[in-house]
């Protein structure tokens, strides 16, 4: 076992790791974030998508000892004093969602991705999310939740 | 799925690391950034007594040029290089290659040396490190040092130059300022493996090709570099004509891959097609 201390949503935590851990394990297992899911277990699909110091990556593909000294944000960090993130705001407006599965990562990767580009363009927003599958919505209403939380005019 | 168990070994430094990799010899993976590493540990292809973390070594991620070389770290992220202003005025095909690998949570945590090392012929970087004469700095037992080119890193199918308890610290890049480029990568799923893929460099005066580069991704057991098509665009103007014509023997004396994304004859007639896109797109850009 290995001492990890990570600090997960603004809230400090030391725990003892299997090496073998993946980060999203963790999460889910050892701290009952259960808002981050498991999709493929392959990488392919972005369910598991978090912030790892900012940025977004594939949880399933992180050991949680890699997390150790790191800041993590999942999708239960966003909400603030009850009020929803805007991402997380112009999903529900623009009924980006179905089933639900594949949401948590969703939202994750489009706010790295308007941290990258504030107002991008509907090709640039299919290409951030390429690495998030959905098998409900066919990307549409996702796309233009993107649009709306990025305060870009969306077409009817 | 989870690996089976293993040791964690996270050296903060690379003679540290060789020592490591000495002691624990067969039994030990190295993981750079672990977005290839992980899925095979996940899936139990490979089973490590030991995985040797190389992130939280300082001086092995990083930017910088030297004279007429841009020289990157190993363990520098794929993000990294995909933003960086000196790749992109110096290197422009590595930048517009790496933009291509996978997706964006994958180029945050994957690293160009991890990804070059790891040698999967479907990985896009090899070959626009193959067009780009890019030099390999590897480090040895007891720190010997030696640099490696482009066309004598790849060996095979995952296996380049870096021998057992070796690492691969830096990537050189003759600066190729000015020069055209773009990465073909063609795929039936936007984030998937690159079923053939063309990375091309060119130099232009007025509208003539003066030099012309151009590496092939999966169209072999390793990159490999279209020579004649090389030689053919010289001089030539970047007109479709001339380009197509040019582009017809790029896949002469490769020997592809057959396998359900496309047999082997496929993907040759896809070397032409995609060498010809990629040679007008460089040219024009």
């Amino acid at each position: 076992m290995t001492r990890i201390t990570v600090q997960v949503d603004d809230e400090s935590y030391t725990d003892e790791v299997e090496p073998r851990t993946l980060l999203v394990h963790y999460l889910r297992e050892q701290l009952g974030k259960t808002g981050t899911v498991v999709g493929c277990d392959t990488s392919n699909c972005g369910a598991c998508t978090v912030h790892l110091d900012g940025r977004s990556v594939k949880s399933c593909n992180v050991l949680a000892v890699q997390a150790d000294g790191h800041e993590v944000t999942t999708i239960e960090g966003l909400a603030k004093n009850g009020e929803l993130h805007p991402m997380q705001a112009a999903f529900h407006e623009c009924h980006a969602l179905q089933c639900g599965y594949c949401t948590p990562g969703m939202i994750m990767q489009s706010i790295d991705l308007l941290n990258e580009n504030p107002t991008p363009t509907e090709k640039e927003i299919r290409a951030g999310l390429e690495g998030n599958l959905c098998r409900c919505t066919g990307y549409h209403n996702i796309v233009r939740a993107v649009q709306t939380a990025s305060g870009q005019e969306v077409a009817s | 799925m989870i690996p089976v168990q293993f040791d964690y070994l996270a050296p903060e430094s690379v003679e540290d690391a060789l020592a490591a990799l000495a002691e624990a010899g067969d039994d030990a993976k190295i993981m750079a950034g672990g977005q290839s590493l992980l899925p095979v540990l996940r899936l139990r292809l490979n089973s490590p007594e030991k995985v040797i973390d190389l992130s939280r070594i300082p001086g092995l991620r990083g930017i910088s040029e030297e004279g007429d070389t841009i020289v990157i770290g190993a363990m520098t992220t794929h993000s990294d290089v995909v933003e960086s202003e000196l790749v992109g005025q110096h290197a422009l095909l590595l930048q517009k290659t790496v933009a291509e690998v996978a997706d964006p949570q994958i180029r945050h945590r994957g690293t160009l040396g991890g990804a070059l090392v790891h040698a999967d012929p479907a990985g896009d970087i090899g070959a626009a490190a193959l067009a780009l004469d890019a030099e390999f700095v590897i480090v040895g037992p007891g720190g010997a040092t030696r640099t490696v080119p482009a066309s004598e890193f790849f060996v095979d199918l995952f296996e380049t130059a870096v021998q057992e308890g070796e690492l691969l610290t830096q990537v050189r890049i003759p600066k190729h300022t000015g020069w055209g480029a773009r990465y073909e990568k063609f795929v039936r799923v936007a984030h998937q493996w690159a079923i053939v893929a063309v990375a091309a460099t060119v130099k232009m005066e007025g509208g003539t090709i003066t030099e012309a580069r151009i590496g092939l991704t999966n169209m072999g057991s390793i990159p490999l570099r279209a020579t004649s098509v090389e030689a053919a665009l010289l001089g030539q103007p970047a007109t479709e004509e001339a380009v197509k014509a040019a582009s017809a023997t790029a896949a002469d004396g490769t020997n592809p891959p057959s396998d359900l994304n496309g047999d082997s004859d496929y993907r040759k007639h896809l070397a032409g097609v995609l060498t010809r896109r990629a040679v007008l797109a460089a040219a024009g850009s």
